[in-house]
């Protein structure tokens, strides 16, 4: 298990930077006054890499997105997009740029009047590439998604989670090295939300797509992202491997984002609540029951949620600790002692 | 009603619709561009162009509120610079062509308003120009309704056609004027209407069925 781990790590140490942020900014001048929707953001996108920012509604997040393809103009600062400043092109040229971004969207934006097929050869068309190979990429792009049966049908009679497949094989119909997800999974069911999950993570391994996630959901990060931005209020709030973020969110919105996931609102948390955080170094057979036996130290687990991140075994618990502070203080310092990193929860109100 | 008098509104009918099919026609070369203009030149378009946007919208709001009938008569004698004469069906397509365009330019308008911006974003997002989001997106899309819009086009100008008959513009409405209405004939006027309302209902229910065909979205 942890070999694997490991393996998928040297892959991705190709540490040459595909995208490049720099002091980015965005204001609307709507009617009255005016709205940053961006301020200062830094962010450096490896190549290979499946980057997630994440952030409530309304944080920015959508707007960052959207300015790594300049389909908003930011206001200050500037994309690098393989070294290329792309704020600096000419529209045309700006275009060209654009073929090798390939995008995704929540409502999926196929072309209604299409066929599913016709919808892949549109950026095909686009691009001016000649009928022959157009159609042989649009073939081999619905045998990608596993829609090959559905090249005739028109969106209407697709599900979402085919919808969004169409979409995926459209987005990579010109070979881009990067792919942009724009909330891609935030109109899907669960279990459809997973297959569409892991076919990114099948496309970032097999072609070496770097992927960018815009999402509202911890959850897709923490099933297939391996860097996570967190946005708030307009500014990146944290931002970096996403086992690093987990184990020791220093920001409260980070704090907030990894902790509401799962049952939101539904743990009750009482006094004396810690979070316990697992990773690949910690998680050895029944360290809990082991604790309890050993210092005597009755615990309540409040919460608990294990997870496979990106190969890594990771998880988290909560639990309370007994009023006695003498015995508490020996539980959190044998599970210190195992490598689990103990945080005490704040309960507000 | 005797031999004559079928053989004149045959003629009517043909000039009715020649007048009308024509007249949309020409009315849809000026009036589609216009329309689709107002709404990429819109601020919120994909090419703002915001002084063209303004100085279309007004020509296309004065032209839209002159009364047809009132029109028709003011632009005499333009038509008869364009045309040579001002009476007969041909002259009558120069009036009809100048009403028609801007009704046209908004029913377009209001079609190509309807896709889904999501739609033009992901185009503009695969690198598409302007001109390809215009002729491989918005026109497509709203392909449906802008049936549906040719559809009413052209029996307003229909409509229309049939009121040149006041200045002689030929075609039923002429005939209408002429017999049913300075002789008294009445069976001739019933006969007239009818076939009005006939062709209306023809084009109409034509549009409806195209427009369904072609409509993928449900």
């Amino acid at each position: 298990m942890i070999r694997r781990v490991r393996n998928i790590k040297s892959n991705k140490t190709s540490q040459k930077p595909i995208i490049e942020i720099k002091n980015l900014g965005k204001t609307f001048h709507p009617k009255s006054g005016e709205v940053k929707a961006l301020e200062g953001i830094n962010l450096t996108v490896n190549q290979g890499d499946i980057f997630g920012i994440i952030g409530m509604s309304g944080a920015g997040k959508s707007t960052l997105v959207r300015c790594i393809n300049l389909l908003e103009k930011p206001t200050d600062g500037s994309v690098f997009i393989d070294g290329q400043d792309i704020s600096k092109l000419t529209e045309k040229k700006l275009r060209t740029v654009r073929y090798s971004v390939g995008m995704i969207f929540q409502q999926f934006n196929l072309l209604m009047q299409r066929t599913a097929e016709r919808n892949i050869l549109f950026p095909l068309e686009i691009a001016g590439v000649d009928k022959e190979t157009a159609k042989k990429r649009t073939a081999e792009l619905l045998e990608l998604v596993g829609l090959p049966d559905k090249a005739k049908a028109y969106p209407s009679q697709l599900s979402g989670g085919q919808k969004q497949r169409i979409a995926i094989a459209r987005a990579l119909a010109n070979n881009p090295k990067i792919l942009l997800c724009d909330e891609a999974t935030s109109a899907l069911d669960p279990s459809t939300t997973k297959s569409i999950l892991s076919l990114l993570k099948e496309i970032n391994q097999k072609m070496g797509i770097t992927i960018v996630i815009i999402t509202h959901e911890m959850s897709v990060v923490e099933q297939i992202c391996n860097h996570v931005a967190i946005i708030d209020e307009s500014k990146i709030a944290e931002y970096g491997p996403v086992e690093e973020i987990f184990r020791n969110p220093k920001t409260e919105i980070a704090k907030k984002m990894i902790f509401s996931e799962g049952d939101q609102g539904s743990v009750v948390m009482g006094k004396n609540c810690y979070r316990l955080v697992f990773d690949e170094n910690s998680s050895s057979d029944s360290v809990m029951a082991k604790m309890v036996l050993e210092t005597k130290c009755l615990i309540k687990i409040v919460h608990a949620d294990m997870k496979d991140i990106d190969g890594v075994s990771f998880g988290q618990m909560v639990i309370q600790l007994p009023e006695d502070e003498l015995t508490a203080s020996r539980a959190i310092y044998y599970l210190r002692s195992r490598q689990i990193g103990v945080e005490e929860v704040e309960i507000d109100g | 009603m005797d031999s004559s008098m079928t053989t004149l509104i045959i003629q009517g009918t043909f000039e009715t619709l020649y007048m009308t099919l024509v007249s949309t026609l020409i009315a849809y070369i000026i009036g589609l561009p216009v329309g689709v203009l107002l709404v990429t030149s819109d601020s919120e378009g994909i090419v703002p162009m915001r002084l063209l946007n303004k100085v279309l919208d007004i020509i296309v709001n004065i032209t839209r509120s002159i009364p047809f009938l009132i029109l028709l008569i003011a632009v005499i004698p333009f038509t008869r610079f364009i045309v040579g004469t001002s009476i007969g069906s041909t002259a009558t397509i120069v009036p009809l062509v100048l009403a028609a365009a801007p009704f046209i330019a908004r029913l377009v308008e209001s079609s190509i308003k309807e896709v889904d911006y999501g739609i033009i974003e992901a185009s503009l997002s695969m690198g598409a120009s302007p001109l390809q989001v215009v002729t491989k997106v918005m026109i497509p899309e709203a392909k449906p309704s802008l049936i549906i819009g040719a559809a009413i086009a052209t029996t307003t100008i229909l409509g229309y056609s049939a009121m040149a008959g006041i200045v002689g513009g030929g075609g039923l409405g002429d005939i209408a004027i002429r017999f049913g209405y300075y002789r008294y004939e009445t069976g001739v006027m019933v006969v007239t209407v009818v076939l009005l309302v006939l062709i209306v209902q023809i084009f109409q229910e034509f549009g409806m069925k195209i427009a369904q065909k072609q409509d993928h979205r449900k």
